[in-house]
């Protein structure tokens, strides 16, 4: 009897033994010598297309925002969300439901933001986030086009007498992590060699309130990111913004990498926004649109071919999204422009045609 | 043979052993499942494994460091420098509390009413609220509302209090730093009060009546005869409030003073190294809480009764 | 004349307890003088009454309120009765005696019920657990959390105390692992990590993956406590037991932990106010509770800076839900001892 025990027993831990060495044996090949361009192709082949399917089947769209930046995402005191960031989510669910409002919104910090698309806990990522290689590549983001150009730039007291960045010697600046503006200020002061001393949060609500507070001689953050949060300050008139710009920051919504259907949905989407406005076509006056001669037009609406058919969409997708949020310029103006509390000027996110450096790929 | 042996399914000795061999099969089963869920997600994003990353250019600044630090130096030295800040933190905190916790415990049993009760709502109100809730009360309420640097509460010419800070004769403390210690300090001692409180309480009646008739004040019977006596009940729960404050040192996050939990935390979102970063996070706290323990015991060991 | 007596021998029974009073009357006279003319003239309290649901359900919608006052009875009425079995009161005896038995059935039958409620869905309209926020949100974690962690606490307890190596090894790791880290540690964990360790199409909610962090860390503090009180059984009863010719099993589950559980329900109840607290912590990783809709609504344009005054309310919503456990909790121990 006592046999067969220590027979059994040691089988067991053969086993057990056995499923480790194997595990292990998968872990060094899976980890080991692994080109990254070879994982991502494999992550192609696992996910392709899911998502789209998935987002199609559950009738609702969940878009990671920021909820804390005027102008781009918040919540007012209705409740409801706006923004343009909200409205290029509100876009997409235009384009594959017909409805607007099938959007489900999840605020997300700077932190958790990359990995709530990766898990696929949101399905789109439009939370004022900056383009680089590095999130392009290694965190593993598929970037839909910029839409909005930004540029990180500095806030100052006017009764500090700082002029420009040599005057922020060995002051306090206040900054928030987990974002590009972190590194780049790092990059411009070690640039011209200036020593200051960085006052660092996690969370945006609180950076501002420390700047506001005094803690701080200055702020960094996103020129639009500024010049919205200002307007909440107690006395916005006693601060100004720096001319210098320290970095670019072309802000676009992203996807997870590995899905290219859903990708080019996203893309699209975006991209009849501002072919909506190049065309002069917005949801006032769409109506007289749809009996148009112009083949260029015809075929945006989808009264002609079936451009649609190739993402999955309705040919007449364009349509719809104009419909219920309007192209570029509308949600601009909606959200930035000159009748809002913000009114920051177009500049650079103005049509290609009128000088600035919106552009849509032909519709054909 | 056969007869005094049970058969094998009553033998309990075979099901310990069985069991045993179940429960280390499934968690290593479990074990293994969740490693190759994380293998094939992190193959998905593109992340790989490995602590190479440490030696990168970290490429963000910190506000407060003992040890020379620039951006262009390593992960592995910016996680040292928030090391550093935490140790100075929980140490100094470590001080503190004990201070305040001991006078707070010894108020509590004094013969004086309105000494006791101010003790009392002191314990009551800090123990029963959120140490977050009263760290962003130290940073934002207190330290942000002090006037501006330039016209500062000056205290018998030695403490300025201002935005910036602590002004000490020597060196000045940080707001972020200062509303942390603050904070950690008084939460942790509302609890060390009520266990000072309940170790001098154990003390038998007995004692202070002998040392009264043998004619000891009674400050000296305190210092002399009872609180060496409570000192055997207050180590152990006092170790584990020391443990508490050097982990809840790691709330420095959410008012923005860089200990080794911000650092990390910096570090994950660069880099997006979820794993390794919470592995090294993991460790260092373990190390720190062994280090406490070790230190603590030893001193338990010197107090305790030495029978003969 | 018996209030002067109580004066000098309370506050002036020696010269420095003499000294000592003037100088906390004249420190306390200070600081209440400083906070009562803050409170009246400097505070503006707006911000607390135009927010007040805000604080308290968050953007849970308005047309449902109800569902959560009657949540609210039903855990008020339950609560009662509870109290009434324990303190065992002569008046309701008969009560008692029809109630007692079925008390823990109530409770456990009261969680789905409850959930539906505030969840929505059977008939109800559903509400995304996005919507619950504030006070509602806090005290749903912090009840769900101590109950799921209660069973795992007990099942380390009895490991970590058992004489098969494998399994006392494994209970003490875990214990120990948990115990030496911080909470926000672990809530970062439960955030970031747990989905990377999940099949990539098995998605947990945020407010699921907070409740499974605060569960991970819970339970390694209720093991420790209910070890507490397994060492507090004495060896005779397990010895007695084991002579009835009970099993191991039948040992533990009938003779020791309900007198192991019932030696550590004050412990228990510390520990859920320590949990209760913890919540906050939530706040730090994107979830809205009350501390995190504070933060919210100190981002509103017309009350930033109203810093004082949104932290000391939302401070006394949790010193009065932790004061009232901690006297509910000594008059429990009172009781037990009696």
């Amino acid at each position: 009897m006592k046999k067969l025990a220590l027979i059994l027993g040691t089988s067991l831990i053969l086993t057990i033994t056995a499923c480790g060495g194997n595990s292990g044996q998968t872990t060094t090949t899976n980890t080991g010598g692994t080109p990254v361009a070879q994982t991502t192709g494999n992550g192609v082949r696992t996910a392709g297309g899911d998502r789209f399917n998935t987002i199609k089947n559950r009738g609702q769209l969940i878009c990671g925002v920021s909820g804390e930046v005027p102008g781009f995402s918040f919540v007012g005191t209705d409740g409801k969300y706006s923004g343009i960031d909200v409205d290029i989510c509100r876009a997409v669910a235009a384009a594959l439901f017909d409805n607007p409002d099938a959007v489900e919104f999840r605020n997300l910090n700077a932190k958790e933001r990359f990995t709530a698309l990766q898990t696929g806990e949101v399905d789109i990522l439009s939370r004022n986030t900056t383009w680089t290689l590095s999130r392009a590549t290694s965190v593993g983001l598929d970037f839909a086009p910029v839409v909005f150009y930004d540029g990180q730039a500095i806030m100052v007291r006017k009764s500090s007498g700082i002029k420009s960045l040599t005057d922020l010697k060995d002051k306090a600046i206040c900054v928030q992590t987990g974002t590009t503006t972190e590194q780049n200020l790092a990059d411009q002061m070690r640039k011209r060699n200036i020593t200051y001393k960085p006052v660092v949060f996690e969370d945006v609500n609180i950076t501002f309130a420390t700047y506001a507070e005094g803690r701080c001689d200055a702020i960094t953050a996103d020129r639009s990111a500024l010049v919205s949060r200002g307007t909440t300050l107690p006395k916005p008139e006693d601060n100004v913004i720096l001319e210098e710009v320290i970095s670019s920051e072309p802000l676009a919504p992203a996807v997870a990498k590995g899905d290219s259907k859903w990708g080019d949905t996203v893309k699209w989407v975006v991209y009849s926004l501002l072919k909506a406005e190049e065309l002069g076509i917005n949801s006032q006056n769409l109506g007289q649109f749809t009996n148009s001669t112009d083949p260029d037009v015809k075929r945006f609406l989808g009264t002609e071919g079936n451009l649609g058919e190739g993402l999955g969409l309705p040919n007449d997708f364009a349509a719809k999204v104009i419909k219920h949020v309007g192209n570029y310029g509308e949600i601009y103006d909606r959200n930035l422009g000159p009748k809002t509390k913000l009114n920051l000027a177009r500049g650079q996110n103005q049509l290609w045609s009128k000088g600035g450096l919106l552009y849509s790929p032909p519709f054909r | 043979m056969t007869n005094d042996k049970p058969p094998l399914w009553r033998d309990s000795r075979f099901w310990n052993i069985a069991g045993q061999l179940t429960a280390l099969f499934l968690a290593a089963l479990v074990v293994t499942v969740l490693v190759s869920n994380l293998n094939r997600n992190l193959q998905q994003l593109g992340i790989q494994f490995g602590f190479d990353f440490l030696k990168q250019q970290a490429s963000f600044d910190i506000g407060e460091t003992l040890i020379a630090y620039k951006p262009t130096d390593t992960y592995s030295l910016a996680l040292l420098v928030g090391l550093i800040n935490a140790l100075r933190v929980a140490i100094t905190g470590i001080i503190l509390t004990t201070i305040v916790g001991v006078l707070a415990g010894v108020a509590r049993l004094s013969d004086n009413w309105l000494v006791r009760n101010i003790s009392l709502v002191y314990v009551e109100i800090f123990r029963n609220t959120p140490l977050l809730l009263q760290l962003l009360f130290w940073y934002f309420a207190v330290f942000l509302g002090f006037p501006k640097a330039d016209n500062k509460i000056s205290l018998w010419g030695l403490i300025g209090l201002s935005q910036n800070g602590i002004e000490l004769p020597w060196f000045t403390l940080s707001p972020e730093f200062s509303a942390l210690l603050l904070g950690l300090t008084f939460y942790t001692g509302a609890f060390i009060a009520e266990i000072v409180r309940g170790g001098i309480g154990s003390v038998s009646k007995g004692q202070w009546e002998a040392a009264r008739s043998l004619g000891l004040k009674p400050g000296l019977i305190m210092r002399l005869v009872i609180f060496p006596q409570a000192l055997r009940v207050i180590i152990p729960p006092l170790t584990s409030q020391y443990l508490n404050l050097t982990k809840n040192s790691s709330l420095a996050i959410a008012i923005g003073y860089p200990d080794i939990y911000f650092v990390a935390s910096t570090t994950f979102n660069q880099t997006g190294r979820a794993v390794e970063v919470m592995l090294l996070l993991m460790l260092t706290y373990l190390a720190l809480s062994l280090t406490i323990s070790l230190i603590m015991n030893a001193f338990n060991r010197t107090v305790q009764i030495k029978e003969r | 004349m018996t209030k002067l007596t109580w004066l000098r021998k309370n506050l002036f029974n020696t010269w420095y307890n003499s000294a000592l009073t003037v100088i906390c009357f004249v420190l306390l006279f200070r600081a209440l003088q400083g906070a009562v003319v803050w409170a009246t003239t400097k505070a503006q309290w707006a911000v607390v009454q135009i927010n007040l649901p805000l604080f308290l359900v968050g953007r849970f919608p308005q047309t449902e309120y109800w569902r959560v006052w009657v949540v609210l009875a039903i855990a008020f009425s339950l609560a009662a009765i509870t109290a009434v079995v324990f303190l065992g009161k002569q008046r309701f005896a008969g009560f008692i005696k029809l109630v007692a038995p079925w008390l823990s059935l109530i409770w456990v039958l009261s969680f789905p019920v409850i959930l539906w409620l505030i969840g929505g869905g059977f008939g109800l309209r559903p509400v995304s657990s996005n919507l619950w926020n504030g006070l509602l949100l806090t005290l749903f974690m912090a009840a769900i959390s101590i109950v799921l962690s209660f069973p795992i606490g007990v099942l380390l307890a009895l490991g970590r105390t058992s004489k098969l190596p494998v399994i006392r090894w494994f209970s003490i790791l875990y214990i120990e692992i948990i115990r030496g880290v911080p909470l926000i540690g672990i809530l970062f964990l439960a955030q970031v990590m747990l989905p990377l360790l999940l099949p990539t199409d098995f998605r947990l909610d945020r407010v699921l993956r907070a409740i499974a962090g605060l569960v991970l860390f819970s339970a390694a503090y209720m093991a420790e406590n209910v070890r507490g009180g397994l060492q507090s059984v004495s060896r005779g009863q397990v010895e007695a037991a084991k002579a009835l010719g009970l099993n191991t099993f039948f040992v533990i589950l009938l003779i020791v932990l309900p007198q192991a559980l019932r030696a550590v329900i004050p412990a228990i109840v510390g520990q859920f106010i320590g949990l209760f607290k913890d919540t906050s912590l939530l706040s730090l990783v994107g979830l809205v509770e009350l501390t995190g809709i504070s933060r919210s609504i100190l981002a509103q344009p017309q009350f930033i800076g109203r810093y004082a005054e949104t932290y000391l309310f939302v401070g006394l919503i949790y010193w009065l839900f932790c004061y009232l456990m901690s006297l509910a909790s000594r008059r429990l121990e009172k009781q037990l001892n009696n």
